[in-house]
């Protein structure tokens, strides 16, 4: 009948209506500027430099001045100048450190090549939206003491990867660590024993590459391995 | 207004009461020319504040049907609280106040300036003979529904006015269509209610609404909107009232995602805002005429209920039936012009005039027996609901139910 089509109509609105009082699936907003959705963790935009204390951050800073990201840059907005002394890096080397570490955040378009090529994971992408600034020039050239945010806040906003990264840096330092051991050993064993070059020279190999030894071994037999686990 | 019957309850004299404690000290010839005033006043105020919390309302509501909040951000000046954005009717209204007011080089000055002032002095006028409650209604006049909808029918020249005087072809040509729409349901507007006339045998709102006193069994009012010809002439008028109003489905006189803004295109700043004004205070009005013909004006629906005031009841119906055009507004699309007009003169028009001839056979039975008292309920209502099917069968057909093919 004639009209059968509105009533329907406005059933339709009337049940939005009600249900946008109660039914969290049709009223789905967020109310922006006071609360904020979780962003995606894949979500990237703007790089920032990785720090490993939040209060110390332009002592700790992963980034070791090696200019790769620099050099990579595609629309070049990153600007480091090296420091004249050094200090220990991540893994307890001594390593330099960026005396100067500028990116022109009106150049940058967020292509994650500076990340890519880092070799320290002392560059990561950060979550930022919330760019706008007051001045063309200055607010938008931000200094190393802007870019530095602490590890814990990359573990916020990247956890899977924060936590890769982690785990990478911490073998890292076990094996240099083993390493310096093994090498001071070396050296004591040597020390104790100078007459015998031989032995030394066998000695400093498996230290050096530990890795490609075990499988080597058991490489003849392909059943064996499983055995002794079980 | 007329003097209070003593009988009635203290809230239910109040107005009343109140306006004689201030005006009671005056001499005579004085006492009425203020009394006059102060329910111009009165009207002014609380029409024009309901205005500005029916375009907020309008606002939310629309937004929750569509699902998201509305405006909610405009604070309560100095204390810095939203309330739910309450004060953004005041924001917009200092909004189009400080608007640059565009006058075009060539249009008709005086028009131009006149169009909204006549068009809003028009609306105006019809709330004057609109019974708010018991004993207030601001001019008793014997012939009170036809100076209605006289006063009504004015606002159609200040559209017309708008359009010339603004000397822009889109205007004039968007007036144009404007008037064959208004001109087009002021037929129907007007067929429509001549059936409550008939019944209550009086022009005059108190007497109208004075006709549907009462209970039948003592719980269903004798409001002209449950007989078979009254809730026929309800839904006619309302449909009217809304093409009257201009409001959604039949806003193509300034369709805003269409046009741009038909005969305002010429307009800014605050008279553009007059514009809006009248717009729904003829939707207001209309609604108050609607409810004291066919909603048995300020009186209660059920007996029991009558110790709440007659103008809360009237507001209260007022604030319905305006929810009732929001809700509309946000579910329906809007008509091709054709469509409208084919609407009005081929659907609308023969309905009123055959609801008008049910009308008569109602009141005819009314005085023979107590069977046919009974009988006359299906045979009113057969004689509405056959000509509303079968004419709704004929214009739809071929055109109506629509397969979207590509949608």
């Amino acid at each position: 009948m004639l009209g059968s089509g509105l009533i329907q109509g406005l059933a339709v609105t009337a049940k939005n209506l009600v249900g946008s009082f109660h039914d969290p699936a049709r009223y789905t907003n967020v109310e922006y500027p006071e609360v904020k959705t979780k962003l995606p963790e894949a979500y990237r935009n703007f790089p920032f430099l990785v720090t490993e204390s939040a209060s110390d951050p332009m002592g700790t800073l992963r980034c070791v001045a090696c200019q790769i990201c620099e050099k990579e840059c595609p629309p070049q907005c990153i600007y480091i100048e090296k420091s004249k002394d050094k200090k220990p890096d991540a893994t307890g080397k001594m390593q330099l450190f960026p005396a100067v570490f500028d990116i022109d955040t009106s150049v940058c378009m967020s292509c994650q090549i500076c990340v890519e090529v880092c070799p320290f994971d002392a560059i990561k992408m950060d979550q930022v939206f919330e760019v706008a600034t007051t001045s063309r020039f200055e607010a938008l050239l931000l200094n190393r003491n802007q870019l530095a945010k602490p590890n814990t806040y990359y573990h916020s906003i990247h956890p899977t990867e924060a936590a890769e990264v982690d785990g990478r840096l911490a073998a890292e330092r076990k094996a240099a660590e083993e390493k310096a051991k093994a090498a001071a050993a070396a050296k004591a064993a040597a020390a104790a024993a100078p007459k015998s070059a031989t032995a030394a020279a066998s000695a400093t190999p498996p230290s050096t590459t530990p890795t490609p030894k075990p499988p080597a071994a058991p490489s003849a037999e392909a059943p064996k391995p499983p055995t002794p686990a079980a | 207004m007329i003097a209070a019957a003593t009988t009635d309850a203290f809230l239910e004299r109040a107005p009343v009461l109140l306006r004689d404690a201030v005006t009671g000290f005056l001499p005579e010839p004085w006492r009425t020319l203020v009394n006059a005033l102060i329910a111009v006043g009165l009207i002014l105020g609380i029409f024009g504040t309901l205005f500005a919390f029916i375009t907020l309302a309008e606002r939310k509501i629309l937004g929750r049907v569509q699902n998201r909040p509305g405006p909610n951000r405009a604070p309560i000046p100095f204390i810095n609280k939203r309330f739910f954005g309450l004060s953004q009717p005041f924001a917009d209204g200092v909004k189009s106040l400080t608007k640059e007011d565009i006058v075009p080089r060539d249009a008709d000055k005086v028009l131009h300036y006149l169009a909204p002032v006549a068009l809003l002095a028009f609306s105006i006028l019809t709330f004057a003979v609109i019974p708010y409650g018991r004993n207030l209604v601001p001019v008793e006049l014997d012939a009170a529904v036809l100076y209605f909808f006289a006063a009504g029918a004015a606002t159609e020249l200040a559209v017309f006015m708008a359009g010339w005087a603004s000397r822009n072809k889109y205007s004039l040509l968007a007036a144009m269509r404007a008037l064959a729409q208004l001109i087009s349901y002021e037929l129907p507007l007007l067929l429509s209610w001549v059936p409550v006339v008939l019944i209550a045998g009086t022009l005059s709102t108190t007497a109208i609404v004075d006709a549907q006193a009462g209970w039948k069994f003592g719980f269903i009012p004798h409001w002209h909107v449950f007989t078979p010809w009254g809730f026929a002439g309800f839904v006619i008028f309302m449909v009217a009232a809304l093409a009257e109003s201009n409001r959604s489905p039949f806003d193509t006189p300034e369709a805003e995602s269409e046009l741009i803004a038909g005969h305002l295109t010429e307009y800014s700043g605050f008279k553009y805002a007059l514009f809006f004004m009248a717009e729904y205070f003829g939707m207001l009005a209309l609604s108050g005429m609607a409810i004291t013909l066919f909603l048995g004006g300020w009186r209660s629906p059920l007996p029991f209920l009558e110790f709440i005031p007659s103008y809360l009841w009237f507001g209260g119906k007022l604030l319905a039936l305006i929810f009732g055009f929001i809700w509309i507004r946000a579910t329906f699309p809007r008509l091709r012009i054709d469509q409208l007009t084919r609407f009005a003169w081929k659907f609308l028009v023969p309905l009123a005039l055959i609801n008008l001839g049910n009308t008569i056979v109602w009141s005819l039975m009314s005085n023979s027996s107590a069977l046919m008292q009974l009988a006359r309920w299906p045979v009113c209502a057969a004689i509405i609901l056959v000509p509303f099917v079968v004419l709704g069968r004929k214009l739809s057909a071929g055109v109506a139910p629509r397969i979207y093919r590509y949608a």
